[in-house]
């Protein structure tokens, strides 16, 4: 139970000049802007997990947050809170436009060619003055990149994308309570609004054996994509711009039940920007939930759905976690009132004293 | 109002063009805008927001991915160059709401038949060019990065290079 306290006014608000006295430093003040052209995927991680693509309200965020990600996280969550929905989009269609990078660790030769794009691969990962980035580029043609998985999928001996014919619309946990077991696309959305660092360790946990699976990324694409919208008062879709997202198709070992024969399976992941990190483990652990559908034993963490659901949002988690350094006088003195109690009627003289702190 | 179809082609065309074009190049473009006809917002320019959605595993069943800011203006625009009254509507991806004014303006240039011609040949094309032209720099930028991995020796061993991390 909280207590609600009060005073401490004067206090408050000087905490809050020094927090932003902090924030100031000494130097020339940064701008937004350059905070979204310079750390775009510190932005894209802040419009990720915060649910919102806006690079600029990102940004803005991680300024006034002084770089603190699950602060400008919750504050992109909350400004959220403020706007009208307008409509949902048409599915994007992430084949569609050339993509900056896409590269597949499965299939050698593939149709558009493996491109790197801008990547931290194969860097020496070593300090260095920063390089002023000139690409030597001849204009030519692009060519069509088709999706690996659907290219290859069946002579691969890969399960197609499951598509339910009659389209179905998926819950939408911002909005529908959450029930328990959620559909795979209810899912989706809770792991592409989840903690990044979370999904990793997840994602980790059933490399190293806790939930056992062998994947390979079957393709990792960053691109743009536009974003269509049925507009009901012009009574056609429009294009309303282009975002830039982040996917992962994993492809991961099955040996089969009694129903399948043994084939690869996939795991996918999307996210808002630059965000290759959280879309591969966001692929690792969406395979690893559907241990129960695929009739595989569901004994790890990664493949227990409620509990990643329900600690992958880090808005949740941080204000859990952070309530606790909050006043709680009341209650501290209650149970410590109890334990004495339980001292006085039944003294312990072996064990040992805890040091009271007052 | 000529045939409705090709209009709706058109504006789809203009649509994309508007929301992808700084909200400076269409100022500019309006304020030199010959006889221009009076406008007048029928809703906003008000910001919110759309719902992103996906396919699980790119054509899989469709799940929300997170939602983007948009804005949105209705505007209907009457007198000057006009043949009749126009209205014009706009969604903009982003939290700049005198974007979608102006795309809402354009929208119903382009969709009246004595403005049509100027407002596609003076501002929707030359944007298309213009992002066309992005595009393929783009591209081309990441098309150097293009790359032939080489298997050596292990050539054709069934991919069996897996356990090599």
């Amino acid at each position: 139970m909280y207590v609600a306290v009060k005073g401490g006014e004067q206090a408050i608000a000087n905490a809050h000049a020094l927090l932003a006295q902090r924030g100031r430093g000494t130097g020339p003040r940064l701008g937004a802007d350059q905070v979204r052209d310079q750390l775009g995927v510190l932005v894209s991680r802040v419009m990720s997990e915060g649910s919102l693509y806006d690079e600029d309200l990102a940004a803005r965020a991680v300024v006034q947050a002084q770089g603190d990600v699950l602060e400008a996280v919750t504050l992109v969550r909350t400004y959220r809170t403020t706007l009208p929905r307008f409509g949902t989009t048409a599915a994007v269609d992430t084949a569609r436009l050339p993509s900056e990078r896409r590269v597949s660790a499965t299939f050698k030769d593939i149709p558009g060619g493996q491109q790197l794009g801008a990547t931290f691969d194969y860097t020496h990962r070593l300090l260095a003055e920063p390089d002023q980035g000139h690409v030597d580029a001849d204009f030519d043609e692009a060519e069509p990149m088709a999706r690996v998985t659907d290219l290859l999928g069946a002579s691969a001996l890969i399960e197609p994308a499951s598509s339910d014919e009659s389209d179905p619309d998926p819950a939408d946990l911002t909005r529908d309570p959450t029930v328990f077991p959620m559909s795979r696309a209810e899912r989706m959305q809770a792991l592409a609004r989840g903690d990044e660092g979370f999904l990793l360790s997840m994602g980790y946990s059933t490399l190293r054996g806790y939930g056992g699976s062998h994947p390979f990324v079957g393709e990792v694409r960053v691109g743009q994509v536009e974003v269509e919208l049925d507009v009901p008062e012009l009574g056609f879709a429009v294009c309303i711009g282009r975002i830039e997202v982040t996917e992962c198709q994993m492809v991961a070992q099955f040996v089969g039940s009694s129903s399948v024969p043994p084939m690869f399976t996939r795991g996918y992941g999307l996210a808002f920007g630059r965000s290759e990190r959280k879309a591969m483990s966001m692929s690792l652990v969406d395979r690893a939930l559907r241990a129960e559908e695929l009739g595989e034993r569901a004994v790890a963490p990664a493949n227990d759905e409620e509990f990643v659901v329900e600690h992958a949002d880090n808005v949740q988690a941080s204000g859990f976690v952070e309530h606790l350094k909050l006043p709680h006088y009341v209650d501290f003195q209650a149970e410590l009132a109890l334990l004495r109690t339980m001292h006085d009627e039944s003294p312990q003289p072996e064990s040992p004293q805890p040091q009271e702190t007052r | 109002m000529n045939d409705a179809a090709p209009t709706v082609m058109v504006r789809q065309r203009a649509a994309r063009a508007l929301a992808r074009a700084d909200a400076s190049r269409l100022a500019a473009h309006w304020a030199a805008w010959p006889d221009p006809p009076t406008v007048e917002y029928l809703r906003g320019p008000e910001a919110g927001l759309v719902m992103v959605q996906g396919r699980i595993g790119g054509s899989g069943d469709r799940f929300n991915v997170g939602e983007a800011t948009v804005t949105r203006a209705t505007a209907v625009l009457r007198g000057g160059c006009l043949t009749c009254e126009q209205v014009g509507t706009s969604y903009v991806l982003g939290s700049d709401t005198e974007h979608a004014g102006l795309a809402a303006i354009f929208d119903a240039l382009v969709a009246d038949p004595a403005t049509s011609p100027r407002a596609l040949a003076e501002v929707v094309e030359p944007l298309e060019r213009e992002h066309e032209h992005d595009d393929a720099r783009a591209c081309a930028e990441a098309r150097a990065t293009q790359v032939n991995f080489l298997t050596v020796a292990r050539e054709n061993t069934a991919g069996m290079e897996d356990d090599d991390q």
